[in-house]
């Protein structure tokens, strides 16, 4: 499905730290495009820059040099509340320890972009429901994330990652913290997302072999290098579910 | 972030903290309650006295007197010194003056010194005359017995000293009788010359009379209403049956002397305005109606100076309370962004902007600050409450009339909680900067 039209463009993108008296060079000269509709993972070992790279294109973080083009805009020179707003509205994103809040039920949680959003109450519980229904937690709305598994809980991130209707969905190793199964569970639940509802997706792991068996891009990462890419060919199993 | 949104949060974020920031609340409640009750004092210790001034007739009255009565010997007014050529102050200038804006009484003051027998025995006393207002100057507020029944009845109230004269026991008087004996004065007409056509100076008799009179009360405290005061009035009855009596008094034989024509005039009056705030345009009429007027307007004056600064006092030590309560919602509200850093990282992470964050600091402060100021109001109204209770427990041991020592008006109210939210406010403004300027990626990261 991907088209001519890529959904996250970067070129020569760096982001370098000073930690002490040495500069640590956390993403060094990165040029990637990614096409609308791709399901990229992002490889490598710790402290190879992947996570660096995905906050840099979900707008968590600014570039030291280069162009993050997004949704048609260069992300870099965008104003802080513009990126704020940049990843309120084009971008969802999920994380390897899931960060629900933990007082809050399921239907709370997944309420928060809408309220971000300003978007009115009455439209609000209908779009949590239907963000709820696409991960199938629809029958535990009004439990807290401390009552769920965590492949549940993982799956209530994505329903609030998902409930703004953004474009594109940021994962940081979303299956770090969760067993084979579940995290296959959630994998082929991404799968089904990118699939359904035409979604980009980019998912840093460092899980080779399921990266390979969902994504349909695999990108991989050395000292802030990217230093392979491979096609939409490393997707065998693209559109089966395991 | 929509407000109702924010104020969702906020509370709900208060409640997860519960102890700490009931703990934060309630130093602001007692900030807030340490100013209420100062200034609940001050306001209390001012209406009271205004009330009582008000009340005494001083600051609502203007007294007035004859310029005639200045004119010393050898000194005549000058045109200079005066709007108008001084006038005789009689019924017709009491008409003039009862006729002006704003003016709800004039009255003479009548006293004469006289005999009264009770009982067959002759006791010797003054007589003064009570204008209806007196009732409500708070000297007979704890009296015996009752006020005039009307204003011209013939009933008569005994200052406590004089009733222990006539009984050792003063409220057995009540309900009895005395016999009023006085000199009446009665004028005599100017007999006219037949050849001359020219009238002779008039003068008058002095006949004695004599009033029956119940006595309907004895009160404590000795009325010193208005300029020159009743005060001295051992005997004290209605103005209009004092007026009735024609009695002689002092200032008769100053009219013989100095008035040419045949009828009384008043050593003085005492106009008596609807709030001092007409007393200066009513003195000012008066006196260009040609008579000399006084009021004590400048001593309200200095008096209300005098609890301004008073209340302003009170407010900056009952505000140092509040100070110290803003710096516990700073601690409070800083300790919250080291707990929920993460928290935080993942609003920003959702697409909250620095703005989104500050504020949902901001209306935490505020709720906190809302909360303890109406807490606040609550407790100090209680201390004002308590304060009252104390100081007529102390008056009541000396035997002195209860008072009301504290007052807590509606602005009193709004302005302490508006106070406390907005104090509450500037203390959130480090804090909420603080957490608006956190990095993302680093809040995230914090375990």
């Amino acid at each position: 499905m991907p088209d001519s039209q890529p959904a996250i463009q970067l070129d020569h993108v760096s982001r370098h730290y000073t930690m002490g008296e040495s500069a640590i060079r956390a993403v060094d000269d990165v040029s990637l495009s990614i096409q609308t509709g791709d399901f990229l993972a992002l490889l490598g070992s710790s402290g190879s820059g992947k996570s660096t790279l995905l906050n840099l294109m979900a707008g968590l973080d600014r570039p030291t040099s280069g162009a993050i083009h997004a949704n048609g805009k260069n992300l870099s020179e965008l104003s802080s509340l513009d990126l704020a707003h940049y990843r309120r509205d084009t971008v969802g994103m999920i994380f390897q320890s899931f960060n629900l809040l933990p007082r809050m039920t399921l239907e709370e949680n997944v309420e928060l972009p809408l309220r971000l959003a300003d978007v009115e109450r009455s439209e609000r519980a209908a779009r949590v429901r239907e963000a709820l229904e696409h991960v199938r937690l629809e029958k535990r709305i009004g439990h807290r994330p401390s009552e769920l598994s965590g492949g549940e809980q993982q799956r209530a991130a994505i329903a609030r990652a998902l409930v703004n209707r953004p474009k594109i969905l940021f994962a940081d190793e979303p299956t770090g913290n969760l067993d084979s199964a579940t995290g296959e569970a959630i994998l082929t639940l991404l799968r089904e997302i990118q699939d359904n509802l035409g979604m980009t997706i980019v998912m840093v792991t460092h899980e080779r072999p399921l990266a390979e068996r969902f994504a349909s891009r695999l990108a991989c990462m050395a000292d802030g290098k990217l230093v392979s890419t491979n096609g939409a060919t490393g997707n065998p199993e693209k559109g089966t579910r395991p | 972030m929509k407000f109702s949104d924010m104020t969702e949060l906020a509370v709900r974020n208060l409640r997860e903290a519960v102890l700490r920031n009931s703990l934060t609340t309630l130093g602001v409640a007692v900030g807030v309650a340490s100013l209420v009750a100062m200034l609940s004092l001050g306001v209390g210790l001012q209406q009271l006295a205004t009330n009582r001034l008000n009340r005494s007739g001083l600051f609502d009255s203007v007294f007035v007197s004859s310029r005639m009565n200045f004119r010393g010997p050898g000194r005549r007014p000058s045109p200079t010194d005066s709007e108008k050529e001084p006038r005789a102050l009689d019924e017709d200038a009491r008409t003039e003056i009862a006729r002006l804006p704003n003016v709800i009484e004039v009255y003479p003051q009548i006293r004469f010194f006289t005999e009264i027998r009770f009982d067959g025995k002759p006791f010797a006393t003054m007589v003064a005359g009570m204008p209806e207002s007196s009732k409500a100057s708070g000297a007979f507020d704890g009296m015996q017995g009752r006020f005039f029944s009307s204003a011209s009845a013939d009933e008569a109230i005994l200052q406590s000293e004089f009733a222990k004269e006539l009984s050792p026991q003063p409220s057995s008087l009540i309900g009895k009788e005395l016999d009023l004996r006085y000199a009446e004065r009665q004028s005599i007409p100017s007999i006219t010359g037949a050849n001359s056509g020219q009238s002779a100076p008039s003068g008058f008799s002095i006949v004695p009379k004599e009033k029956h009179l119940q006595i309907i009360g004895v009160v404590d405290t000795e009325p010193a209403a208005g300029f020159g005061g009743y005060g001295n009035g051992r005997l004290l009855i209605p103005l209009k049956v004092a007026e009735s009596l024609r009695a002689a008094q002092v200032s008769d034989l100053r009219d013989i002397l100095s008035n040419s024509s045949s009828k009384p005039t008043y050593a003085s009056l005492t106009v008596r305005t609807k709030s001092p705030d007409y007393v200066e345009a009513v003195e000012d009429a008066i006196k260009k109606m040609g008579f000399g007027a006084f009021s004590l307007l400048d001593a309200s004056k200095s008096l209300r100076i005098f609890f301004s600064v008073f209340d302003l006092l009170l407010g900056i030590f009952g505000s140092l309370a509040l100070a110290v309560a803003t710096l516990g919602i700073i601690n409070t509200l800083v300790m919250a962004i080291l707990e929920r850093r993460r928290e935080i990282g993942v609003l920003k992470a959702l697409g909250a902007a620095d703005s989104d964050v500050k504020q949902l600091f901001f209306v935490e402060a505020g709720v906190m600050g809302l909360f303890g100021g109406v807490l606040g109001v609550v407790f100090g109204w209680l201390i004002g409450r308590a304060l009252t209770f104390g100081t007529n427990i102390y008056l009541q041991r000396r035997d002195l009339p209860h008072v009301q020592v504290t007052a807590v008006p509606w602005w009193l109210v709004i302005g302490a909680i508006g106070f406390a939210v907005l104090v509450s406010l500037i203390a959130g403004l480090y804090p909420a900067s603080r957490a608006a300027r956190l990095n993302p990626v680093d809040a995230l990261r914090y375990e």
